[in-house]
């Protein structure tokens, strides 16, 4: 057939043999993923969302650089079972603000999307501490080595920066007073008011930021005080009271 | 440094590669003709300068992690350039790079590289499989480092890139001189590249351990590591793509295409899926550029891409170069290749969204997903097929060597896991499958059965091939080799199967009053039989491969099994003096 026989002119030009394969591996990714960036209907319009606070990413960090991720997911699938067990399913919009997203391909453990207030923050340190102890089946690796160990945060602007850069709506504010940012929240005898409201008005709504010794001990900012900060928020953003499911710019 | 200098006496032992029939000599390639080699000069100053930029970062950075790993790549940078002044200075031959010879010792090289890691990689697997099995053996509460969490990534990486990208790397070098019958391009910068690979490798793996991880899987590396490996990775893209230049036969061989459309799609996936913004240049930490949803996609656009390039069109150069060759047979069909080729590249690359079924991605892009991936069975088993009917007249080889029976096996375990991967595609059975122990069966069926198996094959005829040995040291080892690896995958996959499905249906099972029948963890205590059968089968094939190193070691050395010989055999065998300058029984180029 002689569209074989043309294939030789490939096998005997090598620039245009890569050049050939390059086209033909981009055409798929460029048509499945660059739409993702400009069809509004990607992203659900809901309310309530806003950015993490300087203690909450850093307790994000923590969930990412102890590889949480490997064995949790935080994607609630639209099936019958999974809404029951872990609540609404999770929405595009949930994660808009997630550099990088965290949505996970296993569950070793149970789905965290919702995991927000579900449990006491004792339960937390108690189950970081020593997972068995209060699941007697877990699997879960202890985190003995993190409780009182102090929160590294010398940086944090640097961090909301970063993010405000790649067009988490940041402002100025936030950036500046990200380390008071951070310890206020950790400590509820401290200013903490002027930090609720700045990320309650992002959000378009009270309640969303919890200002509270999460580790239990208010004199320090410790890891513990960040993960637990950050698993006690999630999923808890989205005003669903507001969420039209059924509305056309919602359905995708 | 063992490790070098192991390396170093294996490549010194026998220096003389392969004649390549093409005699020209250019005056840049000879010492002393016209000044200093220019690649080793190139090399050596690159090197210095990043030693120099490297030693800046780690004095100004701003956290340990940096500090440690920025200091790490500068004394590999200072190392590596005095390894190469000296090696340079200390030659004795005329000529540095010998244009009529075949670049041989850096396959040697990779060969033992690839056996190192791979039995790290084997090993930190049976490790985690372990934890998950006995937590409170294999858990230690102040050890951060040896958490689930942090190893799991170590083995991921330590498999799929250590021990595939060096089988990856040496093969493609070994494979390209000798099809192209040409020196490797590039002089000094092949030895760049192998040694750039293994520093890429440290860094990662030391990087996990650290908890310094973007947290995408298969791409965890931060923005420092993932900026080598491109310099590292646009280095092997121009030392393959230049050897193809000054080949001597007009047509390039198949096994080229695959290895080329490897390397390109690799360099394309992991520039845009590690798009990120470091928060400083002198530390570690970055935030992707992505968010969320078009997060998500990037990132199994490039995870189900790095199965489809690196563990799959790699290996399958490896398939393309090394079956033929072993069984002495050309490739079943020219025109299938053809098919095969254009149609996986093509299709592979749109499979990515059947890893976030029924999640928030749009649901156009999980169907565009899922179609692909049905469709992509049909090139899988199109090359499938072309590798299994190249042994039409030599199916014997099955009985007689255990190396064509390991290479055919990993062709069946590669149709079986390209069967199973669309099947798990479809939405229906993947809201069974996702999220479970299904999707971990799925992987070691391709990864130990295809990829495993494959490589062995490869490693096995390189080493008799470079070494130029008649015979394995032993070929009763092969065979234990073959039957522990094959019975390990079987309990492997068997229990994951199981677990994962059993898992799956748990989760959705339902009671007589219409509420959830099992909790959580109630599913997690139901796998511990699975997970102990698992441990067992990769305990199994673990010892395979430590069985097959010191296989490997041992025929490097040119020692030969004497039990194995009949006595004729032997006789002759010890009346020659000594043992390792037997005639070469290499295949005909």
């Amino acid at each position: 057939m002689s569209l074989f026989n043309k294939h030789s002119f490939l096998e005997k030009h090598s620039s245009i043999l890569t050049i050939g394969i390059l086209f033909v591996v981009a055409i798929g990714g460029l048509i499945e993923i660059a739409p993702l960036f400009y069809l509004k209907n990607t992203i659900e319009k809901v309310e309530g969302m806003r950015p993490y606070t300087p203690l909450e990413l850093a307790g994000r960090n923590i969930y990412i650089r102890e590889g949480c991720y490997v064995c949790h997911s935080q994607m609630v699938r639209p099936l019958r079972d999974e809404v029951e067990r872990y609540g609404h399913y999770s929405l595009a919009a949930e994660s808009m603000y997630d550099h990088p997203f965290q949505w996970g391909s296993k569950r070793t453990g149970p789905d965290l999307a919702r995991l927000g207030g579900k449990y006491a923050d004792t339960w937390h340190m108690d189950h970081m501490k020593d997972p068995r102890s209060v699941v007697p089946e877990s699997v879960m690796p202890p985190y003995a080595f993190m409780i009182g160990r102090p929160l590294k945060f010398e940086n944090i602007e640097a961090d909301i920066k970063a993010m405000k850069a790649l067009g988490v709506p940041y402002t100025d504010e936030m950036v500046e007073f990200a380390k008071s940012d951070l310890i206020v929240q950790t400590d509820p005898n401290s200013d903490w008011e002027e930090m609720v409201e700045r990320y309650e008005n992002l959000a378009g709504r009270e309640g969303s930021v919890a200002v509270r010794a999460f580790d239990g001990d208010p004199e320090n900012v410790t890891e513990m005080d960040a993960l637990i900060a950050y698993m006690q928020m999630l999923g808890s953003l989205v005003d669903f009271d507001k969420y039209e499911a059924d509305d056309l710019h919602n359905r995708r | 440094m063992w490790f070098f200098s192991l390396i170093l006496n294996m490549v010194k032992a026998t220096p003389d590669g392969y004649n390549a029939r093409g005699q020209t000599v250019t005056n840049m390639q000879l010492r002393g003709a016209n000044g200093p080699d220019i690649s080793v000069v190139s090399v050596g100053i690159f090197t210095t300068l990043l030693a120099f930029i490297t030693l800046y970062v780690a004095s100004r950075s701003v956290d340990p992690g940096m500090g440690f790993h920025a200091g790490l790549l500068s004394a590999g940078f200072v190392l590596g350039t005095l390894a190469l002044v000296f090696w340079y200075a200390g030659r004795d031959d005329e000529q540095v790079f010998d244009p009529t010879k075949y670049e041989d010792g850096i396959v040697k090289a990779g060969v033992f590289a690839s056996m190192f890691w791979g039995i790290a990689g084997l090993l930190v697997g049976v490790i985690i499989a372990l934890q998950l099995t006995y937590p409170n053996l294999f858990y230690f509460d102040q050890w951060g480092f040896t958490n689930f969490g942090r190893l799991r990534p170590l083995h991921t990486s330590a498999v799929i890139f250590a021990f595939g990208g060096n089988v990856l790397i040496s093969s493609s070098f070994y494979v390209v001189q000798r099809t192209c019958r040409t020196r490797l391009a590039g002089g000094a910068w092949p030895w760049f590249v192998f040694w750039g690979y293994q520093l890429f490798i440290v860094i990662a793996a030391t990087g996990y351990l650290m908890g310094i991880t973007q947290s995408k899987e298969y791409a965890e590396p931060e923005w420092y590591a993932d900026l080598w490996l491109t310099i590292v990775w646009v280095g092997y893209l121009f030392v393959f793509l230049g050897t193809i230049w000054k080949r001597k036969e007009p047509h390039i061989y198949v096994a080229n295409w695959f290895y080329l459309s490897f390397i390109v799609t690799i360099a394309m996936l992991h520039i845009v899926n590690n798009l990120t913004l470091p928060v400083s240049l002198f530390g570690s930490k970055s935030y992707i550029a992505m968010a969320g949803v078009q997060d998500a996609l990037t990132q199994w656009w490039y995870g189900h891409n790095a199965v489809g390039f690196f563990l799959t069109t790699g290996f399958l150069a490896i398939m393309y170069y090394f079956i033929p060759k072993r069984v002495n047979r050309p490739v079943y069909s020219y025109r299938l290749s053809i098919v095969h080729f254009w149609s996986l590249i093509f299709i592979y690359i749109w499979a990515g969204p059947h890893h976030l079924h029924y999640t928030a991605l749009p649901q156009w892009a999980q169907t565009l997903g899922m179609t692909f991936s049905l469709m992509l069975w049909m090139p899988s088993w199109g090359g499938m097929i072309n590798g299994l009917m190249t042994l039409s007249g030599a199916w014997d080889k099955l009985r007689t060597d255990p190396v064509v029976r390991m290479m055919v096996l990993s062709l069946a375990f590669y149709g079986m896991s390209t069967f199973e991967g669309p099947l798990m595609s479809v939405r229906a059975v993947n809201s069974l499958s996702h999220y479970t122990e299904w999707g971990i069966g799925h992987v070691h069926s391709g990864a130990l059965g295809w990829v495993g198996f494959i490589s062995f094959g490869a490693l096995y005829c390189m080493t008799q091939y470079l070494w130029k040995r008649p015979r394995m040291y032993s070929i009763a080892m092969v065979e234990w080799h073959f039957w522990a690896a094959t019975l390990g995958i079987v309990l492997y996959i068997t229990s994951m199967w199981v677990a994962g499905i059993m898992e799956g249906l748990m989760w959705r099972s339902y009671n007589e009053f219409g509420f959830l029948e099992y909790s959580f963890v109630e599913t997690v205590e139901a796998k511990h039989i699975a997970y102990i059968i698992r441990s067992l089968g990769g305990v199994l094939y673990l010892g395979g491969a430590i069985v097959m190193a010191y296989n490997l070691w041992r025929t490097a050395r040119g020692d030969t099994r004497l039990s194995e010989l009949s006595d004729a055999e032997r006789a002759e065998l010890l009346s020659n003096e000594p043992v390792t300058t037997r005639a070469p029984a290499q295949p005909a180029e």
